[in-house]
């Protein structure tokens, strides 16, 4: 009988490159910035690593396929490299494969890496891709704005919320974000920006304006783990009393429902409910609402995170707009929301977006989050929505600090 | 002489859809043959004339006329999909299934590939099915109609034009874009054929070149003396005297010139100056090979039994077909029709988004517009009848209909394998369940604009919108599919059509 990942797998070290248009940096550049802060964190020589997994979305634009980018980087020992891929929700996939492989008792230390390098496509947003041979000659020549600004019309009328009400709860979502990166000296977007300006911006995809959007961004991020033995004398060493283990990894991915089937009324995302319900049971928690310390969830759009306080049971069904504008997801409201900046100022260098989320709940649990760190943190989650809201894969992972 | 001895005839006893038996009762049956059915499409944009004379009166000194509206195709829009539309118009009333499918247009969209073929795949018409392109002058479709009402075929005969014309000349303010479509057959018959006159004259009034993008027109007070004035009077006296019918019996002068050339021509053969019948120019303008087919539609939308109608199609000779509305005429009336289809546009004053989208300006559309639109053939002719005639399953156990179509059933309360029965979505009315305008994504009419769409019984299609302009969507509005290019693939020439959701009133 399956027992889940919980306490089983411990992260001893992450590292994260400064996230933004890194004209300087190569692929190669931004995965050794990660690496070298993330070695020294862990006190992990490379060649002590085992098996890594490498997660990069646009591999066209950047460093074509394979787990080999990550090996030719950092001129691993010909160590056994993955290379995975799930939409936006790569970089926690990359994340699950060195946990499991942990977990498996197959390897003592791996290493998980999120890469990627978007601003070499000559233009502003996410590069173009094929959507595959058939469904390019059907689906709608759609952009992750437009697809995501689905849920806007939708929400709004099944809750009977009016426009107005819906884009200020938006501008919240952006203008707290903004505020939260000013005090992170890693994040892409670092400016203070007024609720004015956000409900003032052009249009991108109606109701979207061009602060309902997250950064494209260059970026990686890195996590090493261990078995929480190995974690445990790695920390006493360090004169550390505490360290950080895994409480959850989970998963769901569309079936086809949301795209094909009336079920689904298009204001909300049913894997993300799926995915909080499966790791909330893997983490053992029962209110995430006072368990969780704080979260990192999938803002890459304004209307992505406000739908998304609902689906991880964390607001009542059609109350985010008014938990929103109550500041219960600021960094001084009851669950702290995007502390780092989120995907809207920390960027969001799709690959890495996961590990990135998982590097700021490690940070703010081991307490060296600097002038952005929370009060005694001890639960955090993050949050991916791969893909768009007809058709995506939901990820979540549950950091929690154990003593030792 | 009093009728028309026709090559063979048909009798409304056939046993069935392919076979047509000679009457057992007569030898020369007396069943009459002729339009059962009609229908029209004219694209919801008209340029407003005087947008192009204020954006262009400087070449011109303020001369000619720039009255009204002419009809142009939106970008995703050509003679194939205008056909589409005119054809489901005109079958929209009909019971009888066409099998054959003619297409006469002198501006289709693939100089070798089947169009009338893809027209009847878009209609989802059975394979097997008489497939005819006509092509090469501005009679390509009355002539076309002449071969179907002598031929023995229920045969669909779409006349569709979307020519361009060079911006600042005549044509640029006459033309307009639309097709008409009529079924012709031997029951329920709208207009008996009573009979036919051609008259084949290389007369160069215009001409386009194979290659050509636009028409060189000659003199027009030539082509009315030595055209019009010379060419039809002489067919209209033979076919009437054939027919036995006085031209002062005329009731409907159907020619898709300029009214003075028509009631001038009327004058000169007798007919009524009242049977000179509007030709839509002011508000449509010419819309080509199909015009006299889309006139022929309007009036059969109002005429009384009895009415005798002339139709004319002029082009390097002419055309002339005598119809009789019978004493018992049909109700069958097409869904919208040309009145409908007519009141239907939007003027529209931008002129450079008209240039734009007939291709004549050069418009800088960004990077995202380099995305390669290459069509992989194998898969969509694997899934032809889902991308053309928008063909999807149904679940024969819990009764979802789903697009695509896929081996395990979409219902997630379902999920039963290869239970569904192939079901055509295109005539199904949807509501809007989500939706945006999205000014990132490439569109040739910016915002793009698309959403999820209930179609009803458990089916959910994300797909995009034609022929809306901002601030139009919301959730809940009823919508209805139409034919339309997907995708342009400059690199390879070649462009594919799927379906579009539009407000069920546009």
């Amino acid at each position: 009988m399956a027992t889940g990942i919980r306490d089983k797998v411990a992260i001893i070290g992450m590292g994260c490159a400064r996230f933004g248009e890194r004209w300087d940096a190569s692929p190669d550049d931004l995965m050794l910035e990660a690496f070298t802060e993330a070695s020294l964190d862990a006190g992990i020589d490379r060649d002590q690593i085992e098996a890594a997994w490498l997660g990069v979305f646009y591999q066209e634009q950047s460093t074509s396929k394979s787990g080999l980018p990550l090996s030719l980087a950092l001129r691993l020992p010909n160590t056994p490299v993955t290379r995975v891929e799930n939409l936006c929700a790569t970089g926690t996939e990359a994340l699950r494969g060195a946990v499991y492989a942990v977990a498996s008792g197959a390897v003592d230390i791996a290493l998980a890496m999120g890469m990627e390098k978007l601003k070499d496509t000559g233009f502003a947003g996410l590069p173009e891709r094929t959507k595959g041979t058939f469904e390019d000659q059907w689906q709608p020549g759609f952009t992750p704005p437009g697809a995501f600004a689905q849920l806007a019309s939708a929400y709004a009328a099944r809750h009977g919320i009016t426009h107005q009400d819906l884009k200020r709860a938006m501008a919240h979502v952006s203008w707290k974000s903004h505020e939260n990166a000013a005090d992170n000296p890693k994040a892409h977007l670092r400016n203070r920006i007024t609720i004015e300006q956000i409900l003032n911006a052009p249009v991108v995809a109606a109701p979207l304006g061009t602060f309902d959007c997250c950064g494209v961004s260059d970026g990686a991020a890195c996590a090493i783990v261990t078995t929480p033995d190995i974690a445990a004398n790695l920390a006493r060493n360090q004169a550390r009393r505490d360290i950080v283990t895994v409480k959850a990894l989970a998963l769901a991915s569309s079936n086809g429902v949301e795209m094909g089937h009336a079920s689904w009324d298009g204001s909300y995302t049913p894997t993300t409910r799926l995915a909080a319900a499966r790791a909330y049971q893997e983490a053992g928690i029962k209110d995430p609402r006072k368990a969780l310390s704080l979260i990192e969830v999938h803002d890459c759009f304004s209307i992505t995170e406000l739908v998304l306080m609902e689906d991880l049971g964390l607001s009542d069904p059609g109350r985010a707009v008014n938990d929103i504008l109550d500041g219960r997801y600021d960094r001084t409201g009851a669950i702290p929301c995007q502390v780092d900046g989120g995907l809207k100022c920390f960027g969001h260098p799709v690959g890495a977006s996961g590990l990135r989320m998982a590097y700021e709940i490690y940070t703010q649990l081991l307490g060296r989050a600097g002038a952005r760190q929370l009060k005694n943190p001890s639960l955090g989650m993050t949050h991916n929505l791969g893909g768009i809201p007809n058709r995506n894969v939901a990820s979540i992972t549950v950091l929690g600090l154990n003593s030792i | 002489m009093s009728r028309p001895i026709l090559p063979l005839r048909r009798c409304s006893s056939r046993t069935s859809p392919n076979e047509y038996p000679l009457c057992p009762a007569c030898d020369v049956h007396s069943v009459s043959r002729g339009i059962i059915g009609f229908g029209a499409y004219v694209p919801r944009w008209r340029l407003d004339r005087q947008a192009v004379k204020q954006a262009l009166g400087w070449l011109s000194q303020g001369k000619g006329k720039a009255v009204g509206t002419r009809s142009y195709c939106n970008w995703d829009e050509d003679a194939l999909t205008l056909g589409v539309e005119a054809a489901r118009d005109c079958l929209s009333s009909v019971s009888a299934q066409p099998d054959a499918i003619w297409l006469a247009s002198t501006s289709l969209p693939f100089a070798d590939r089947s169009n009338s073929g893809l027209l009847a795949a878009a209609l989802d018409i059975a394979p097997a099915c008489h497939t005819l392109d006509s092509a090469g002058s501005l009679r390509a479709a009355t002539s076309a109609l002449i071969s179907a009402l002598t031929n023995t075929s229920c045969a669909l005969v779409v006349g569709s034009d979307a020519r361009k014309a060079r911006p600042a000349s005549p044509q640029e303010l006459a033309f307009g874009h639309a097709a008409a479509a009529v079924l012709v057959g031997n029951e329920q018959v709208i207009a008996e054929h009573l009979g036919s006159h051609s008259v084949a004259i290389d007369f160069v009034d215009h001409y386009r070149a194979t290659h050509a993008e636009f028409d060189y027109a000659l003199e027009e007070r030539w082509v009315r003396d030595e055209g019009y004035q010379k060419i039809v009077p002489p067919a209209i006296a033979a076919l009437l005297t054939r027919c036995a019918v006085s031209p002062s019996e005329i009731t409907h002068l159907l020619m898709p010139t300029g009214p003075a050339i028509t009631t001038r021509l009327a004058k000169d053969c007798g007919i009524a100056a009242t049977a000179v019948v509007d030709p839509l120019h002011t508000e449509i303008g010419d819309t080509g090979t199909g015009h006299p087919l889309l006139m022929l539609c309007h009036a059969l939308e109002t005429a009384a039994a009895g009415s005798l109608m002339l139709l004319i199609g002029f082009g390097q000779g002419v055309d002339a077909l005598l119809f009789r509305v019978p004493t018992k005429k049909p109700s069958a009336r097409p869904q919208r029709g040309v009145s409908g289809t007519v009141t239907a546009g939007k003027t529209d004053t931008m002129y450079t988004r008209y240039l734009a989208h007939q291709g004549l300006l050069d418009v800088d559309f960004g990077m995202r517009a380099e995305r390669d639109a290459r069509t992989a053939q194998s898969a969509a002719y694997r899934r032809h009848r889902d991308l053309t005639a928008f063909v999807g399953g149904r679940c024969s156990q819990c009764k979802t209909l789903q697009f695509p179509y896929s081996r395990v059933c979409v219902n997630p309360n379902c999920r039963l394998t290869d239970t569904q029965a192939a079901e055509r979505i295109a005539d199904v009315t949807g509501a809007v369940k989500s939706f945006t305008e999205d000014w990132l994504a490439y569109s040739p009419n910016p915002p793009l604009a698309y959403g999820n769409v209930n179609i009803g019984d458990g089916g959910n299609v994300f797909m995009e919108f034609a022929d809306v302009e901002p601030g139009v969507l919301s959730v809940g509005l009823p919508v209805r599919m139409v034919f339309r290019i997907k995708d342009v693939d400059r690199v390879r020439g070649f462009h594919r059509y799927f379906w579009k959701a539009t407000p069920v009133g546009s």
